[in-house]
């Protein structure tokens, strides 16, 4: 069975376990191409297990269809860059050395960075250049598992400006994983709750609702800090 | 005593594969077992020579079988690697030790250079040239799975089949090496190289290249010291390698207090 022509992701009861724990129960939903969708919940909730079972690393019950000719670009939430001697042109050139320049662009980077060592980037160059990364194939899809962890609000504000303008301007479609509420509300269409299986599936503005937010996480209490700072 | 371009030969060919194989050990954090892992070859010569067959084909099964069994830690346990690693192949040492004949036991222990024949010389440079080719195409897999392992994998790399290709790689290495540094030596061979080249590079290409010329440095330095100081050649290529290091990191305390 295909997806809908207007959907480029459809998962239905998806179950993932991890030793003898079920980590995600009956997660279904539906992402229509070119929008943004963003993945919220509690720590352990499953996101980061989600992203894996859509990028086919965890064994999973269920069903998860991609539209076809699928690209997808992933950006994880951990890298470790300390310990390697290795310069941002080497690499992005693992994965494509002919569109290195082009990417560069593409995330608001200068040639300056190629031959930097990875390892002394500011938080915010490294998240452009793992977006660079994901984005250097010239992927239909990308998924961001928190992208903007370790980067200051300026920077933070810049990259999410800059999904934005990629899903307006090439595209993408856009899954990412975020606790902040300012992001999920201004830069995404939809957002999937997660807490051990699927909260709401809902409009994103969704998640200003004190109802919702108490669902989620409780209180609510760690992300009202940043909910109006803009 | 005269210098045998066979022992310069397999200096070269040892030091260049150790070194640049060395060079993701050193990043994978790996470094006690690969240091560990050469003392498993001790049993391996120790049987060739009890039972008249080459010991370096017993080394490097033995070699062979310990890289399964790392391979197969690193992958099912949450235990320490190195801890299990460092205890078992001890073991191997001391099993080696009491069963090698005591007129070899410096020989394997510590290297000998004075019995190298062409056919050794050959068996290295087809042994490095190979380790060096293959290492080269798994190399930047190798790299991407130290940044992110989902990184990685979801660029369609095998990790888990990587390392163990790898580490197959290392057992033919160390088991061509013992030649020169010896079994309990030969790990410095795939670790000191690779971290004095870390000390004086900010790039990958620049890494793995000085890795694999003081792999060279070391080991044939430590060959000619020991023809002309008759000395066993495995402690000479480690002086010459820690030399190195030392200058390394003398050369890199000076540019950064030159840059304060």
């Amino acid at each position: 069975m295909q997806v809908h022509e207007n959907n480029i992701l459809e998962v239905s009861h998806l179950h993932v376990a991890a030793q003898d724990q079920m980590i995600l129960k009956d997660v279904s939903f539906k992402v229509k191409r070119g929008t943004t969708l963003a993945i919220v919940g509690p720590n352990g909730a499953g996101k980061t297990v989600l992203f894996r079972a859509l990028l086919n690393l965890v064994p999973y019950t269920g069903e998860i269809k991609w539209a076809e000719n699928i690209r997808i670009g992933y950006v994880p939430q951990k890298l470790s860059v300390t310990d390697v001697p290795i310069t941002v042109n080497e690499f992005l050139s693992f994965k494509n050395p002919v569109n290195v320049k082009k990417c560069l662009g593409m995330v608001g980077l200068d040639e300056s960075v190629l031959h930097k060592a990875l390892e002394v980037l500011s938080g915010g160059q490294l998240q452009r250049v793992l977006i660079a990364w994901a984005v250097i194939d010239e992927p239909n899809v990308l998924l961001f598992d928190e992208p903007t962890t370790g980067v200051d609000l300026d920077s933070e504000e810049a990259i999410y400006e800059m999904l934005n303008t990629l899903e307006k301007e090439h595209g993408i479609t856009v899954l990412l994983i975020s606790h902040d509420i300012h992001v999920i509300r201004d830069y995404s269409e939809h957002m999937l709750a997660l807490k051990n299986g699927v909260i709401c599936f809902a409009e994103s503005e969704e998640i200003t609702k004190p109802s919702v937010l108490h669902a989620i996480y409780g209180t609510g209490t760690a992300l009202k800090r940043r909910k109006d700072r803009k | 005593m005269e210098v045998s371009v066979f022992s310069v030969v397999i200096g070269v060919f040892v030091g260049l594969s150790a070194g640049y194989l060395g060079s993701l050990m050193v990043l994978k954090r790996m470094a006690l077992v690969g240091d560990a892992l050469s003392h498993v070859a001790l049993p391996g010569l120790a049987l060739g020579i009890l039972f008249n067959f080459n010991p370096f084909i017993g080394a490097f099964l033995f070699l062979f079988g310990s890289a399964l069994v790392v391979w197969h830690i690193e992958r099912v346990t949450r235990l320490s690697v190195e801890t299990i690693v460092g205890a078992m192949f001890t073991l191997a040492l001391a099993v080696g030790i009491l069963i090698i004949p005591q007129p070899d036991l410096l020989e394997a222990l510590f290297g000998d250079i004075t019995k190298v024949t062409l056919t050794d010389a050959i068996v290295a440079v087809a042994v490095g040239l190979f380790a060096v080719l293959l290492t080269k195409m798994i190399y930047n897999k190798m790299i991407l799975g130290m940044i992110s392992e989902e990184l990685a994998s979801s660029s369609g790399i095998n990790v888990a089949r990587t390392n163990l290709v790898y580490l197959l790689l290392v057992s033919l290495v160390v088991a061509i090496g013992i030649k020169i540094a010896g079994s309990l030596l030969v790990g410095f061979l795939v670790i000191v190289p690779a971290a004095t080249a870390k000390n004086v590079s900010s790039s990958l290409f620049r890494y793995a290249l000085l890795s694999s010329v003081f792999g060279v440095i070391s080991s044939v330095s430590g060959v000619l010291l020991s023809a002309y100081l008759e000395l066993p050649s495995g402690p000479l290529v480690v002086l010459s390698g820690i030399a190195l290091f030392l200058a390394a990191v003398l050369a890199k305390w000076f540019s950064s207090r030159r840059g304060q």
